[in-house]
């Protein structure tokens, strides 16, 4: 389903180029679950952050499904994530000025395929149901992490690509929502390509792989 | 155009309908129809009396002095001009004093060539001396328009007199000579209309020979040849179902001259009407039912078709002939707009003359 | 669509959560949009009725011929250049009453009237006959048929006992004016075949030269593109539209720190709108739409704020022109669609100006946050060189404009430029006030708070600019109407020497009043004043007789005399000339000045010069017995009585019952003292409506830029309350600081406002009016404006001072918790 070859990316800093990634090979099954990691710099993030055409590939193909990410414009890319990619990030990244209800809703609806009885669903699993009309800022940090899943998963993407979503959580709270994840994942039968520091959480999953020195080792 | 300037046409085009009842009528203007209340009425067997009858007649509610030459410059080029004060009383009764004065005059003059047609008017208010005519010593002016005697001109001659006028493009300035009287037109001087009773009083002076000078665009040429003025008044002159006019002036040769004009009918029909004048002054009306007046062709002018050039039979008089005009497209587009142009002609005879033609 | 009305909704959704931000910005549009708008719809209302009235039947806008001595003359002379091909046209213009009300007369005669009069009014084809057939018509404006208190075709008497010619409404019509025939008109006027004027309009040929038809007996008086009243009212009109231009840049300041804000918070937010697949492009329209849907409402309440604005001024601003220049605006706001669009553009292009820099960066932001910003001081430091120097280069231009500038433009350029420059050199010169004070400082507390001030500049600074100019101005203003006003009271003093003044009806009964006051005891002196207009190279200019009498040479001011000045007025062959003819003549004591009369040339020494404050017209002030035998026609109907004052009432009665003369007739001098200063009062009531109003926005300036400001101070404040400084002492210390850099900022507004009154004494009044006032300072109107410049401060410091030293702890903590 997500098959990468030979990325590779750059960066310059303090006007030295930092070769970030040189030739990454990637392959994903539809339903499978990998983690990823590696140490700090090791280009995890810029990895997934090309995979979901937040950034562009200096060279190497990336094909999702039957689409070519790397060849894809501004709005293409946009396009994407929004229909077939569910992001998480550390931050959270909710909406403050929004609701639970309505930060789980809003990305389906910017792709026009909002389904109540999924996000019901969603709801349900994800436990938020007497949060709704909450705003992030009122929320614990568990809590903002599922809503960012449950948003994610709202589109029922292909891919879901989570960058360290537990770094700013407990363990006990990671791990429940790592559970989650993994669960709604298997719901969904969407691939999961998860970035992570820890090594107990990489274990969870049906694949661990190591990023070192800009290539998958 | 303004809407200001439009109002201040359409109220000349008031007066102008009126003045121009020989003319008009075509418009339908509700002042053709009106009855004579007030003014005084045409009436057969006048007297006519000179230089009396040259001055203006402010009883009736119309009047006009209208002056058409035949020219040809140094080069022997034909051109034409047109010099008329019309004047009409908006209200009948005693003549009242300065502004209150119940008279407007209106001016129109002319200059064609076969190149160019040239014209302007001008308006007054009576009884302040913008406008006006005297009778001794002969004037008649508007503005700094002018037909003027002197103390040589004849009672009843009108001439010698000088001429002048100007617009924006053009002026000219002419000597009028004639030696002989005046010519009474229609039944001796009255002239039907209509077989309802409308009439005028109706008298010409077609003998004059003119000299001057005609400027165009600031180029002055001499030029000479013959003139025709009409002088008629009224205060009805027009039938209500009468449409427009087709009139002719025309310089035969051996000094006659023929004066016709077709009165136009809603129904179709024409009266064919006008005077025979023969070198010595004797004037005669031509009746004959075979007489015809029929137009040749027309002109395109702004959307109205102008029938410019005409086929004239007189069987009784053996005249045959057919017109052309000097230049087809001599519109006045004044604020009461007709054709006025200088003619010749060939056939049975040959020779130069004016049409005017309204109702188009 | 849905999906860009998506993305709106969660754009918008950042105004629910900052209410404050949100109306900060409406404020800043409305403000601008409302002052700005409503001063254009005055200045439209001014300029539409200057426009009635300059085009009335050939009014200025028309080439004509008068007289010289500006007298009637006989229509002999219209025909006679009629008939030299001439194409002019009469006008008989004079004064009547009807139902005690006083309009102006206008003869016309439509037949030879130009066509291209102007946007004369227009006669319809029917009006046309109807106006010059009996009974003829009188053309009327609705207001004036109002103020007759008549209904259309009523035919109303006049003084004289004559009847008018029914009244017929024409719209267009200027106020205050009845247009006749001229026939009627003469009638009326009982002026028999008599012509003020003759319009020209366009010559069919060439017609011969004016002197070879009617000799000297006319001239010809040349179209002004510009109307006398346009002229004379510009100064006035370009003093609202500064008012209206500052209160709109003022108004941009608040929008511009409003959005800048809003859209530095929402980063993250458009980060996330596009991670989630919300394509740069929808984001960066919906942004623009969003920021025009605002301008849109704001602009629209705006709008009516405006429109109320100028409704409310609007009555202080037609007695100001009536009074300064005798223009006749109508009171009822009359709008076009025209001035909607202009104030929603405005709107709309004030908001995207304001938010371009905030719309160029949210455009050009990239989805992933990388880039670290460069150190505040770095960037401060090179925006306040940049700023210095265009500072420098706008004086350099108030420098050239002073020295080589002319016009009254050039005047207003040079306040404008001073202004300008003094705003951008502001956080310069307040940087180097803190830096001085953060190298003396001692104490580790007190060096934060100066390092702290200066880092709080970038954000204040806009707002502390708007404080700046609106300060300035109204130190500006303030003095100049203050000056104004005593000079005035002070010369109104001199010149209302009389106690008594009466204003006969005509000759007849000002002699008759002038014996029965001298069969009376009470009556100390009978002082007989008259005057005459003339035209002076091509000028109106007023001939006032002054009588010979001690108490005009004691008391009368004069700004300039040559020696024996009075005594030489006495002959008849010397004059005073009032400062603004003086300055518009360039004639200095010394110079001689002809005066065309009805018996010829009148020759006058120009031996002093006087003010003459708030006289549209230049005037000559001479002898009254030598201004009547040059003037022949002058009416002998002003008089001016010296009486004790006990008798004054006593006089004034007997006056009323013996003539019939009403209020207006007679009247002491404390009446047309204290109508003067009404006059003048109401004059300077717009000024400063509109100074009040730009000081209040400016104060909304600082108060929003405070607001927003305070929010972000968290994380520079949380620090200090953790190392143990109690909240009340940090509130204090931001307090002191927002009072501190005000304060600097007033003071620094004083000399600017002075400044600026001086540019308005010395250049705009001179310039504008036609006279120079002496320059005063007024030390306590000055410390008052400072006053109220630190409590309007206080007042916008005080909110969220308030709110920081009331603010939980845990919002504090969060500070740390938050950091990233």
């Amino acid at each position: 389903m997500l098959s990468i070859r030979n990325l590779s990316k750059t960066f310059s800093s303090a006007g030295e180029p930092v070769h970030v990634l040189r030739g990454v090979d990637l392959d994903l099954k539809a339903g499978e679950r990998v983690a990823l990691t590696g140490e700090s710099g090791s280009g995890k993030s810029t990895l997934l952050h090309l995979i979901a055409g937040l950034d562009a590939a200096d060279g190497g193909t990336i094909l999702l499904e039957d689409t070519e990410v790397t060849e894809l414009s501004d709005a293409g890319r946009a396009g994407l994530r929004r229909d077939r990619i569910g992001l998480v990030f550390q931050q959270f990244n909710l909406i403050p000025s929004l609701s639970v209800a309505d930060n789980l809703a809003f990305q389906a609806r910017i792709a026009g395929r909002h389904d109540p009885a999924w996000s019901r669903e969603l709801i349900e699993r994800l436990g938020l149901g007497s949060l709704l009309k909450r705003y992030p800022e009122q929320l614990s940090g568990g809590q903002q992490q599922r809503v960012a899943i449950g948003r994610a998963l709202a589109t029922k993407p292909s891919l879901l690509l989570a960058d360290e979503p537990t770094g700013n959580l407990d363990e006990a709270t990671a791990d429940d929502v790592l559970a989650l994840t993994r669960d709604l994942v298997a719901r969904t039968g969407c691939g999961f390509l998860m970035v992570t520091h820890s090594l107990h959480l990489a274990a969870t999953l049906d694949r661990h792989l190591i990023l070192h020195a800009g290539r998958i080792a | 155009m303004s809407a200001e300037r439009i109002s201040r046409r359409m109220f000349a085009g008031g007066i102008a309908a009126l003045a121009l009842a020989r003319r008009a009528g075509a418009q339908g203007y509700a002042g053709l129809g009106e009855t004579a209340d007030g003014f005084a009425k045409v009436l057969p067997g006048k007297a006519f009396t000179f230089p009396a009858d040259h001055g203006p007649h402010p009883e009736f509610r119309i009047e006009w002095w209208y002056l058409t030459a035949n020219l040809v410059d140094a080069n022997g080029a034909a051109c034409g001009l047109q010099w008329t004060l019309f004047r009409q009383a908006t209200q009948p009764g005693p003549q009242a004093e300065g502004w209150a004065n119940q008279q407007v005059w209106m001016g129109h003059a002319a200059v064609t060539r076969a190149d160019t047609h040239r014209f302007n008017e001008a308006f007054s208010r009576g009884g302040i001396g913008q406008a006006g005519v005297t009778t001794k010593p002969f004037a008649a002016w508007i503005d700094d328009w002018e037909m003027k005697g002197s103390e040589r001109t004849g009672d009843l001659t009108l001439a010698p007199v000088t001429l002048k006028a100007s617009g924006t493009d053009f002026s000219y300035s002419l000597t009028l000579e004639a030696d002989r009287p005046v010519v009474l037109q229609g039944d001796g001087g009255y002239s039907r209309k209509s077989e309802r009773g409308q009439a005028s009083y109706y008298y010409s002076q077609p003998f004059y020979r003119a000299r001057g000078t005609l400027t165009v665009d600031d180029k002055p040429v001499d030029v000479s040849g013959q003139a025709w003025m009409d002088r008629e008044w009224s205060s009805q002159p027009l039938d209500a179902d009468q449409t427009g006019w087709d009139w002719f002036s025309l310089h035969l040769p051996g000094d006659e001259k023929l004066m016709l004009y077709r009165l136009r009918q809603k129904d179709g029909r024409a009266n064919l009407l006008g005077n025979w004048i023969t070198p010595d002054g004797r004037s005669a009306e031509i009746k004959d039912a075979r007489n015809s007046l029929t137009p040749l062709a027309t002109t395109d002018i702004g959307g109205r078709k102008i029938p410019t050039s005409w086929r004239v039979n007189l069987p009784a008089r053996g005249l045959a002939i057919e017109t052309t005009p000097l230049n087809p497209r001599s519109w006045m587009g004044t604020g009461f707009s007709y054709w006025e142009g200088p003619i010749s002609f060939a056939g049975s005879h040959t020779g130069i003359g004016y049409l005017e033609m309204t109702g188009y | 669509m849905r999906r860009a009305l998506w993305v709106l909704a969660v754009l918008l959704s950042h105004w629910r959560r900052h209410k404050m931000q949100f109306a900060t910005l409406l404020i800043g549009l409305i403000a601008a949009t409302a002052l700005w708008s409503g001063v254009q719809a005055i200045n439209q209302q001014a300029r539409n009725a200057y426009d009635r009235a300059a085009a009335t039947f050939g009014g200025v806008r028309t080439a004509m011929l008068v007289a010289p001595d500006t007298a009637t003359f006989p229509q002999e002379l219209f025909v006679r250049l009629r008939r030299a091909g001439w194409p002019v046209s009469p006008v008989l213009e004079g004064r009547i009453q009807v139902n005690g009300h006083s309009v102006r007369l206008l003869g016309i005669e439509p037949i030879t009237l130009p066509a291209d009069v102007g946007n004369a009014p227009r006669l319809g084809a029917s009006d046309l006959s109807g106006f010059v057939a009996p009974p003829g018509q009188t053309l009327v404006a609705q207001e004036t048929l109002a103020d007759l208190q008549e209904q259309e075709g009523a035919a109303p008497p006049i003084s004289s006992g004559a009847k008018l010619p029914p009244l017929h409404v024409l719209p267009q019509l200027v106020p205050d004016v009845l247009v006749v025939d001229i026939g009627v008109a003469q009638r009326l006027l009982n002026k028999p075949d008599q012509v003020s004027r003759l319009l020209i309009g366009k010559p069919k040929g060439k017609p011969a030269p004016l002197a070879s038809i009617v000799g000297d007996r006319l001239q010809r008086v040349e179209p002004n593109a510009e109307t006398e009243l346009e002229r004379l009212t510009d100064s006035f009109h370009l003093n609202l539209t500064a008012f209206g231009l500052l209160s709109f840049f003022v108004g941009l300041f608040i929008v511009n720190s409003a959005v800048g804000l809003a859209f530095e918070q929402r980063l993250p937010m458009l980060r996330t709108l596009r991670a989630c697949g919300a394509s740069a492009r929808l984001v960066n329209t919906v942004l623009v739409i969003e920021l025009v849907v605002l301008a849109l409402i704001a602009g629209l309440i705006g709008l009516a704020c405006g429109y109320f604005i100028a409704a409310a001024l609007l009555p202080d601003v037609a007695a100001s022109l009536r009074g300064l220049y005798g223009a006749q605006i109508p009171g009822q706001l009359a709008l076009r669609p025209e001035w909607w669009l202009a104030g929603i553009g405005i709107s709309i292009a004030g908001a995207i100006v304001a938010a371009a820099t905030s719309l160029i960066k949210a455009i050009r932001m990239p989805v992933l946050a990388t880039a670290q910003p460069r150190a505040w001081q770095q960037r401060q430091r090179r925006w306040l060189i940049l700023q210095s120097l265009a500072a420098c280069a706008v004086f350099a231009v108030a420098l050239l404009l002073l020295h080589y500038g002319v016009s009254l433009i050039a005047g207003f350029g040079v306040l404008a430029a001073l202004m300008l420059g003094a705003a951008l050199i502001l956080p310069a010169l307040l940087e180097i006030l803190l830096l001085v004070g953060q190298r003396t400082a001692r104490k580790p507390l007190a060096q934060w708070f100066w390092a702290d001030s200066r880092q709080q500049l970038s954000g204040l600074s806009l707002a502390l600019m708007a404080l700046l100019l609106a300060l300035a101005v109204n130190v500006g203003v303030s003095t100049m109407v203050e000056t104004f006003s005593r000079t005035f009271i002070g010369w109104l003093d001199g010149r209302l020497a009389a106690d008594v003044y009466v204003s006969a009806s005509d000759n007849a009964q000002g002699v008759a009043i002038r014996n029965w006051l001298k069969e009376r005891s009470d009556v100390q002196a009978i002082l007989s004043g008259g005057r005459a207009e003339a035209q002076v190279e091509g000028q109106p200019v007023e001939l006032l007789g002054l009588p010979d009498h001690a108490l005009y040479r004691e008391r009368w001011p004069l700004l300039e005399t040559a020696p024996r000045a009075w005594t030489q007025l006495v002959p008849g062959n010397a004059a005073f000339i009032s400062e603004q003819l003086s300055r518009r003549l360039n004639v200095r004591v010394g110079d001689v000045i002809e005066v065309p009369a009805p018996g010829g040339t009148w020759e006058l020494d120009i031996v002093g010069i006087y003010a003459d404050y708030g006289n549209p017209k230049g005037q000559l002030a001479v002898n009254v017995a030598a201004l009547i035998r040059h003037f022949p026609q002058t009416p002998q109907t002003r008089i001016g009585l010296i009486v004790a004052k006990e008798n004054i009432p006593g006089l004034i009665a007997a006056l009323h019952k013996q003539f019939a003369l009403d209020d207006r007739s007679v009247a002491d001098q404390a009446t047309v003292k204290a109508e003067s200063i009404r006059i003048f009062n109401r004059t300077f009531a717009v000024t400063s409506a509109l100074n009040a109003f730009t000081l209040g926005v400016a104060g909304i300036a600082l108060l929003t830029s405070l607001l927003t400001l305070a929010n972000s101070r968290l994380p520079q404040l949380a620090p200090l309350w953790a190392i143990g400084i109690t909240r009340p002492r940090l509130a204090a210390i931001e307090l002191t600081k927002t009072l501190s850099v005000a304060l600097f900022t007033s003071l620094l507004a004083v000399p600017l406002g002075l400044l600026v009154a001086w540019c308005l004494i010395a250049i705009v009044n001179v310039k504008a009016f036609g006279w120079r006032l002496p320059f005063h300072v007024f030390p306590l109107q000055l410390a008052e404006l400072v006053a109220v410049a630190l409590f309007a401060s206080l007042l916008a410091a005080l909110l969220p001072v308030a709110r920081l030293a009331r603010m939980q702890p845990t919002n504090l903590v969060k500070v740390f918790a938050d950091e990233r």
